[in-house]
């Protein structure tokens, strides 16, 4: 039986008939249009499908729709202020952390999610908070690296 | 030579930024995105397959210049590829390449990779072949339309053409100041027949000294769509009414389908679609929850019939017992008995999981009884014919295009989702997705092969090697052959029936013959009372291969670390060479017997394949390798019994992430005298020897098996 849930996701409120259940994963992603949220394991274990719920990191692949009702959901689409990059997003770019990039929106909202924690993370935050986002092209070095750009323009413009 | 011959037509440009990223287009939108230039050719279904095929290694010979190069007239340069981007860089580098002999900036080219009706045949993107084959023949085609430009002016100018030089995109003659731009000339000459001959396989190619744009670093094109979540990876893609589909699998390897209860699905979601196509049976439906549901209800109505299935623990018997003709005997009876010292080792390496980031997706759409098939693969040609052959459909009804997708590493080079969706797609009549789960991709992928390697060797009273048998069953020929001076030598590798599905993995069978090859040559050293160093020296000629390892054992600062080692540490080194690259490593290694752990400090691993054409690239690129390699090295191993994996799962199948990341030191030698080699696999090759060997120097116990473990009996 389908039921209508109420969200906010990226500021904009959103309406979506589903069945319950289902993840926020599924429904941002075939019911929104929000495709930059990945699935890569479905079990929380990679982090492909990091969002920030009420301002929270959180996977979307174990959320269900019913849990977030109600909630704000950010995702990859959303941090960007029209053609102005997010700091974080502006470091990735910066320092390339990517090689195919399927793993990218997921470590961009896992390091938004630490520095708006913490905005001066030291190195073992970084590499215990970052620990649940796999990379496997493995390009862990230049990641690091751009999180640890994203701190200091996250301290320049917060 | 036959080829579609169209003038691409003027009009406005759609918006369609993503087209070049494997987006769909239908031929009128595509020429409407290609806009009015030069004349374009369309390669024909198979002929330059074909022309390849025969072609010795020059790739694509033959083919016509308006295949590879689009000039617009409003300047936008397109650049026609069949390889594809999945994080190795192509497409960066492809653009590099053409910008350099076009003498133009990398921002004015756009590439079109992967779609199989507009893009040559460029072969399977494997075996690290883009760097020496295809930017061989991009870089041909770019030089042709740079002497085109100047051809053109000439004419135009009534002047003698050696007078003229091509600088920042345009022709100039100095004398009288003129100056004329590949724009410009699109305009001037658009129907010139140039564009329809065959790139001239001799052209001339701009000397490494004198590059401006190649051997420099640059930014991947689309690197804005990644960051910002827009770039459609080939499981993002949707269209108009899709749906999305699900697969029966069987319970266990081998196992048959008696029946199944289609109506089950229907009954369970009402609408969903179920097909059985002979072994085949999916469910297609508006959502893959509801496609799950009715997948499970038909599950759940599925007879099977089982066959027995070796487990994992025996599997290396089971290997050795499976030879095709048995395996072969030591030939060197007469060394062997005469040898100072003897070294008879058996290594194991175990079946593993490539884990791309993204699992095997496509989507499948069809247009009366043509098919088009979106899908994240390394052979777009190849899985065009095995669609083709699948479905039972000519070629040339069938198109696959590859957006970047995320992740290969050797483990996409075939179609089963594609084939999948579209049986799903065909039933359905709307298009449908496939995106393989986890615990799929896990399960029904293919592995990389187990290995069995056998080693006897004989060492002369000088303490060097006097003969060497090594014997691969299973894994494959890649780097089989020793680089050292052995004496008499006996490589051989024989086929033994795999109960396992297995494949291509990153650098294929290089990594278990270097991780066998490189343990052994420890044990030798030992054998032979020297230092693992010393002992490679003196069975290495002067080259590329012992100038990596001497370089990796400077700058890790190895005769002097190895001097005071604290306990509980230990120092390690291997190195090796694959497609025309050469590697050594160097590592340290913190043991923790009593809890069987081991910890990877330090890696210093020294890279060289010639001049180097991407040089960040690279660096990234033999990062991840040494790290991909860790995995595999330590932990990844596939186990099995009665037909089902254990382990089909991120929880229970362990891959490297940030916290094993060790200090790593990464040096690449560059070398602008020699052809450029791909870079993308063989720095994988010496980690897992390295840290084998450093292990046995920490505990003085020699572990010849991958995963290197400390409970598996040595
Ligand atoms: S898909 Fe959610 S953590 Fe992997
Ligand atoms: S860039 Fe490919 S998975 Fe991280």
């Amino acid at each position: 039986m389908e039921t209508s849930y109420s969200l906010v996701v990226n500021g904009e409120r959103r309406t979506v008939a589903s069945e319950p259940g289902r993840s926020l994963l599924e429904v941002l992603r075939e019911d929104l249009g929000l495709t930059g949220t990945k699935y890569g394991c479905g079990e929380g274990q990679c982090g492909a499908c990091t969002v920030l719920v009420n301002g929270q990191r959180a996977h979307a692949c174990t959320v269900t729709i019913e849990e977030v009702a109600g909630k704000t959901v950010t995702t990859i689409e959303g941090l960007a202020i029209q053609d102005r990059l997010h700091p974080v997003q502006e470091a990735f770019l910066q320092e390339q952390a990517f090689q195919c990039g399927y793993c990218t929106p997921g470590m961009i909202l896992s390091a938004v999610a630490l520095l708006q924690q913490r905005p001066h993370p030291t190195e073992k935050e970084i590499l215990e908070w970052m620990n649940g986002n796999l990379c496997r092209c493995c390009g862990y070095p230049r990641i690091l690296r751009a999180v640890r750009r994203a701190a200091e323009l996250w301290r320049r413009e917060p | 030579m036959s080829a579609e011959v169209l003038s691409s037509g003027a009009g406005r440009r759609p918006d369609t930024s993503e087209s070049g990223f494997g987006m769909t287009l239908d031929r009128r939108e595509f020429l409407q995105w290609l806009g009015a230039g030069v004349i374009w050719v369309v390669t024909e279904t198979g002929v330059w397959a074909q022309a390849r095929r025969t072609g010795s290694g020059a790739r694509a010979d033959g083919l016509p210049l308006g295949a590879r190069l689009h000039l617009g007239e409003d300047g936008t340069i397109t650049l026609f590829c069949g390889k594809v981007e999945c994080g190795q860089g192509a497409r960066t580098e492809l653009t590099l390449a053409a910008a350099e002999e076009l003498r133009v900036r990398p921002e004015q080219i756009r590439v079109v990779l992967a779609d199989t009706a507009e893009v040559p045949d460029d072969g399977i993107t494997a075996g690290s072949r883009t760097t020496p084959a295809t930017v061989p023949a991009v870089r041909r085609a770019a030089a042709a339309a740079r002497e085109w430009l100047r051809q053109v002016a000439a004419r135009q100018w009534q002047v003698d053409v050696a007078g003229l030089k091509v600088e920042e995109g345009k022709v100039r003659h100095p004398e009288s100041g003129r100056s004329l731009g590949y724009a410009d000339a699109a305009r001037l000459a658009a129907d010139d027949p140039a564009w329809q001959q065959p790139v001239p396989a001799r052209v001339e190619l701009t000397p490494a000294s004198q590059w401006q744009v190649l051997g420099r670093s640059a930014t991947r094109p689309n690197a804005r769509d990644l960051v910002t979540g827009t770039h459609r990876y080939p499981s993002d893609l949707r269209r108009p009414g899709m749906w999305y589909g699900r697969v029966l699998r069987p319970p266990a390897y081998g196992a048959r389908l008696v029946s199944v209860n289609l109506s089950a699905a229907e009954k369970a979601v009402p609408g969903s679609l179920a097909v059985r196509e002979g072994d085949f049976v999916g469910v297609a439906a508006p959502t893959s929850a509801a496609a799950q549901r009715a997948l499970k209800a038909l599950a759940a109505t599925a007879e099977w019939s089982e066959s027995p299935h070796p487990s994992s623990r025996a599997v290396y018997e089971y290997l050795r017992r499976n030879v095709e003709g048995g395996v072969p005997a030591n030939p060197f009876a007469e060394e062997w008995a005469a040898a100072s010292r003897r070294l008879r080792a058996t290594y194991h390496v175990a079946y593993v999981q490539h884990v791309p980031m993204e699992t095997r997706a496509a989507l499948a759409e069809w247009e009366g009884d043509h098919l088009t098939v979106w899908m994240g693969t390394q052979n777009p040609f190849g899985c065009r014919n095995e669609l083709a052959r699948a479905l039972g459909m000519p070629l040339e009804k069938v198109r696959v295009v590859v957006p970047d997708f995320g992740g290969g590493f050797g483990g996409k080079h075939t179609a089963e989702a594609g084939i999948e969706a579209a049986r799903l797609a065909r039933a359905a009549r709307r298009p449908v997705l496939v995106h393989w789960t986890r615990t799929e991709e896990f399960t029904w992928a293919y592995f990389r092969p187990a290995a069995v390697i056998d080693v006897e060797a004989t060492l002369g009273p000088d303490g060097r090697l006097t003969s060497w048998h090594f014997i691969n069953i299973n894994s494959g020929r890649a780097a089989l052959d020793t680089p050292y001076n052995v004496g008499r030598s006996h490589c051989q590798f024989v086929a033994a029936r795999s109960p396992m599905r297995q494949g291509s993995y990153r650098v294929l069978a290089a990594t278990a013959n270097h991780f066998a090859r490189e343990s052994a040559m420890d044990e030798l050293a030992a054998m032979a009372g020297q230092d693992p160093l010393e002992f490679r020296r003196a069975h290495l000629p002067a080259g590329r291969l012992r100038t990596v390892l001497e370089e990796a054992a400077r700058r890790f600062g190895w005769t002097e670390k190895t001097k005071s080692r604290p306990p509980g540490v230990g120092y390690g080194l291997a190195c090796g060479t694959e497609k025309g690259s050469y590697v050594a490593a160097c590592v340290e290694v913190a043991v923790d017997e009593p809890q069987g752990r081991i910890e990877v400090r330090k890696v210093c691993q020294v890279f060289e394949c010639g001049a180097i054409l991407h040089p960040e690239n690279l660096r990234a690129q033999v990062e991840g390798c040494i790290l991909m390699g860790l995995g595999p090295a330590l932990w990844e191993e596939m186990r099995f019994a009665n037909g089902r994996v254990a382990n089909a799962a991120l929880s229970r199948y362990r891959v490297p992430r940030f916290t094993d990341v060790p200090e790593l030191e990464v040096h690449l030698l560059d070398r602008p005298d020699l052809e450029s080699a791909g870079g993308g696999e063989t720095p994988i090759v010496a980690v897992a020897p390295a840290i084998a060997n450093a292990v046995a120097q920490a505990t003085g116990r020699r572990i010849r098996q991958m995963p290197i473990r400390l409970d598996a009996a040595s």
